[in-house]
């Protein structure tokens, strides 16, 4: 797919906020014109555009957790079972519900969390299950689509914050320069941490002087402008784009430091790099980036499963837990949605070196905060965890909650090249249940 | 006594279980043998007949097993941090006692040489000494910095082991519970930085009838933990200066792991190795880097013990099956 824009009025500066744009034009009725008129790269259809507007505050973080957390060792443990494994079930804070023994923090912070105990995505393969995951559909060769950072940066996201709407914090910083954003195109791909650092290369060396360093921008601009009079494109646009939001980065780079908490928030969150990346995840938040992914790695515990999860579990558990409850105190739990998956659970099976492989039939996804239901557990498996036997949803039931969860109507469409593109797989719907 | 020959090590006997099977101990007396498995049960095991009872009372898996001295009471020790003393001859074996004794899995329990203590270590990092005949907590004390995987009682009566993850192996004084010295068994950790995994530890520690050597057994060469791809090994250290004599080895068991170890005799160690390659008992002796000999088990085993007077051998196996060898001809 191109991205390639064609600009009818010849005069839209892409840079400028979408939803500045549409306020600033009257909302609506000229946002649905411009659409008519085929304009920017991936705007929005009819009736969206208010919609866009009025969702402006929330926010969406989401915890991948790599290779696949054991649903058992965590969201829906089968205590005393054959395939229970060793670990006990703990009550909550929500009478009723239990979950494994590995999360005591987390128990305590029920009352925000929304389990979802019955999803089946029916896909076994990790790069396809975490596609799937982060996609809201099925991999194609016929097309790509965004992944759910991206969607959540274009539709929620202020410019003017001077940050990017779509961040990935992992270990190390590894990743990233991938298609995540598909057909919205790259202004809205992924900038990726390596945990608790600043983005690489963002500090202004100190041999450049101030001064010599915006007489070098002031001429990347003029250039950049006599260029883009004839050859202007979604991708060249991209590149501007993209060197004014580093420059604005640069000005807030303080944002990724998390030396700048007090060190009893530090040492609230744990002394682990999951617990630091919370804390720049909770940083960004606040300072308006729309989207933030944190990875924990790794869950793929093929062999000694119980082990490693007592190993990551325990460290998820203070680093989730805290920042659940941080964002609860500061108010920020009501307009950001808290999303942990993986691409696939763990089979209730145990192999014989004390392993759990791939299990995508029957597992858990948890939500909290923005307009999802608290304190609740919706779907369930059978006594052994093999199957799903109530409130069944796969991952196209998912994206379409993430966004409904965030304001978005996740059943409008996009127009990209004058063709509608729906924002999330039509044939799934939102779990209407867990919404408020 | 029956004539040792390991190199001539059969299956005598075979039994199955409801569920895969985590641990066994064979009794002082060799008259029984009891396993445990993943269902939170205990089966008691009669040795001649294979006769089955169950024993119920742990919530979770039962990793750690030690019989008294005198061979009427088993002490076993479960991941919900529970240890249980039972009246294990009885014909339906009861409860004497249960303690919540540590905060979450209890990895290791062993009974002194005089028999008079108990010993558990496990998750909370935390050694915790027990009088066998009351259940009374003699001492406890903050041990390691990691997990605590295994422990032993050296024959000299007057030191204790214990072995963590970090293939750290404390030698403690049980009298004034001061630390003598460490041993160092940092090559049977596998940390994985990609997988973000811990991984290895002191799995298993034994040490020789004369007290000479000390056996700390694991797995090394751990590339890929999360797909078992990890190597046996056994460490042979002097006991008189710490030093560590000799790397034992294996060729060939690429998803190796040396679940337990057990001293033969003072010329002979054995070790079973667990993991993808399937279930092995191997030999070694102070001459050889590799082991002098190897028995395929029949399937993948967990956990291995040895009674030398009688030269059998129990092993704890996922197929469900507690298999008792004989090391003789």
């Amino acid at each position: 797919m191109t991205h390639r824009a064609r600009y009818a009025c010849g005069s839209v500066d892409h840079a400028l906020s979408r939803r500045k744009f549409l306020g600033a034009t009257g909302g609506t009725a000229l946002g649905a014109a411009a659409l008519k008129t085929g304009g920017v790269v991936a705007t929005l259809s009819q009736g969206a555009a208010a919609n866009a507007i009025a969702k402006h505050d929330y926010r969406v973080v989401v915890f991948n957790m790599h290779g696949g957390l054991s649903q058992l060792e965590s969201w829906d443990p089968k205590p005393s079972t054959r395939t229970g494994g060793p670990f006990r079930a703990i009550p909550t804070s929500v009478p009723g519900i239990h979950i494994c023994e590995l999360l005591p923090k987390t128990a305590k912070q029920m009352h925000h969390l929304c389990l979802l105990r019955g999803v089946n995505t029916s896909e076994d393969d990790h790069g396809k299950g975490a596609y799937m995951m982060l996609t809201g559909r099925r991999q194609t060769p016929a097309a790509e689509y965004p992944q759910v950072g991206s969607v959540a940066a274009k539709m929620l996201h202020d410019e003017q914050t001077g940050l990017p709407g779509h961040i990935i914090v992992t270990p190390g910083g590894g990743g990233g320069r991938g298609n995540e954003a598909a057909y919205l195109g790259p202004k809205f791909n992924s900038i990726h941490l390596g945990g608790d650092k600043p983005p690489q290369n963002s500090n202004k060396p100190d041999t450049i002087a101030a001064e010599a360093e915006a007489r070098r921008h002031e001429l990347r601009r003029k250039i950049n402008e006599q260029y883009l009079t004839q050859r202007r494109s979604a991708v060249t646009d991209a590149y501007t784009h993209s060197y004014e939001q580093a420059l604005k980065l640069m000005e807030r780079r303080e944002v990724f430091d998390v030396s700048k908490e007090s060190q009893a928030a530090q040492d609230m969150y744990g002394n682990s790099e999951l617990g630091r990346q919370c804390l720049v995840a909770r940083r960004l938040l606040e300072n308006g980036v729309s989207f933030v992914q944190v990875t924990h790695s790794n869950y793929d515990t093929h062999n000694d499963n119980f082990n490693f999860h007592i190993e990551q579990v325990g460290e998820f558990d203070i680093a989730f837990a805290t920042f659940i409850e941080d964002l609860s105190q500061r108010g920020m739990l009501e307009k950001t949605l808290v999303v942990v998956l993986s691409e696939f659970g763990r089979t209730p099976n145990i192999n014989l070196y004390y392993g759990r492989d791939h299990w995508s039939k029957a597992w858990s996804v948890v939500m909290a905060g923005a307009k999802v239901a608290r304190g609740a557990a919706f779907g369930q498996t059978n006594a052994e965890g093999t199957e799903v036997t109530d409130g069944q949803v796969d991952h196209g039931d998912i994206f379409h909650t993430i966004l409904r969860a965030v304001g978005v109507d996740s059943s409008q469409s996009l127009i990209v090249d004058g063709r509608e593109l729906p924002i999330a797989d039509p044939a799934a719907e939102p779990i209407w249940k867990v919404l408020v | 006594m029956i004539e040792l020959d390991v190199t001539k090590s059969h299956v005598v006997h075979q039994w199955k279980a409801d569920s895969p099977l985590i641990a066994c101990r064979i009794s002082p007396t060799a008259e029984q043998c009891v396993s445990t498995s993943q269902d939170n049960q205990l089966q008691r095991w009669n040795i001649a007949d294979g006769q089955k009872v169950l024993l119920k009372g742990h919530d979770s898996w039962v990793q750690a097993l030690t019989y008294s001295k005198t061979g009427d009471q088993l002490i076993s020790g479960g991941c919900e941090g529970r240890l249980i003393w039972w009246a294990i001859n009885e014909a339906e074996p009861k409860i004497i006692r249960a303690v919540e004794a540590h905060q979450g899995w209890i990895r290791g329990v062993e009974i002194s040489t005089d028999g008079s203590m108990v010993v558990s270590v496990g998750n909370d990092r935390v050694v915790r000494l027990w009088r066998t005949d009351t259940g009374e907590k003699l001492h406890e004390w903050p041990a390691h910095e990691r997990h605590i995987y295994s422990a032993a009682f050296h024959p000299d009566g007057k030191h204790l082991l214990t072995g963590d993850l970090m293939g750290k192996i404390c030698v403690w004084k049980l009298d004034d519970r001061s630390l003598v010295r460490t041993l160092d068994g940092a090559t049977l950790y596998n940390p994985n930085k990609g997988q973000n995994a811990e991984f290895g530890g002191v799995r298993s520690l034994a040490i020789s009838p004369s007290g000479n050597e000390v056996f700390a057994a694991g797995t090394h060469k751990g590339s890929n933990p999360f797909g078992a791809v990890h190597e046996p090994l056994l460490l042979r250290f002097n006991w008189s200066d710490g030093v560590l004599a000799k790397s034992h080895v294996c060729d060939g068991i690429p998803g190796g792991l040396l679940y337990r170890v057990a001293a033969v005799n003072d010329a002979t160690v054995t070790a079973v190795s667990g993991g993808s390659s399937g279930g092995i008992l191997l030999f070694f002796n102070a001459t050889q880097e590799k082991e002098f000999h190897r028995a395929g088990l029949p399937s993948l085993a967990r956990d291995m013990d040895i009674h030398v007077g009688k030269g059998l051998v129990a092993t704890a196996h996922f197929d469900q099956h507690l298999r008792i060898s004989g090391l003789f001809a």
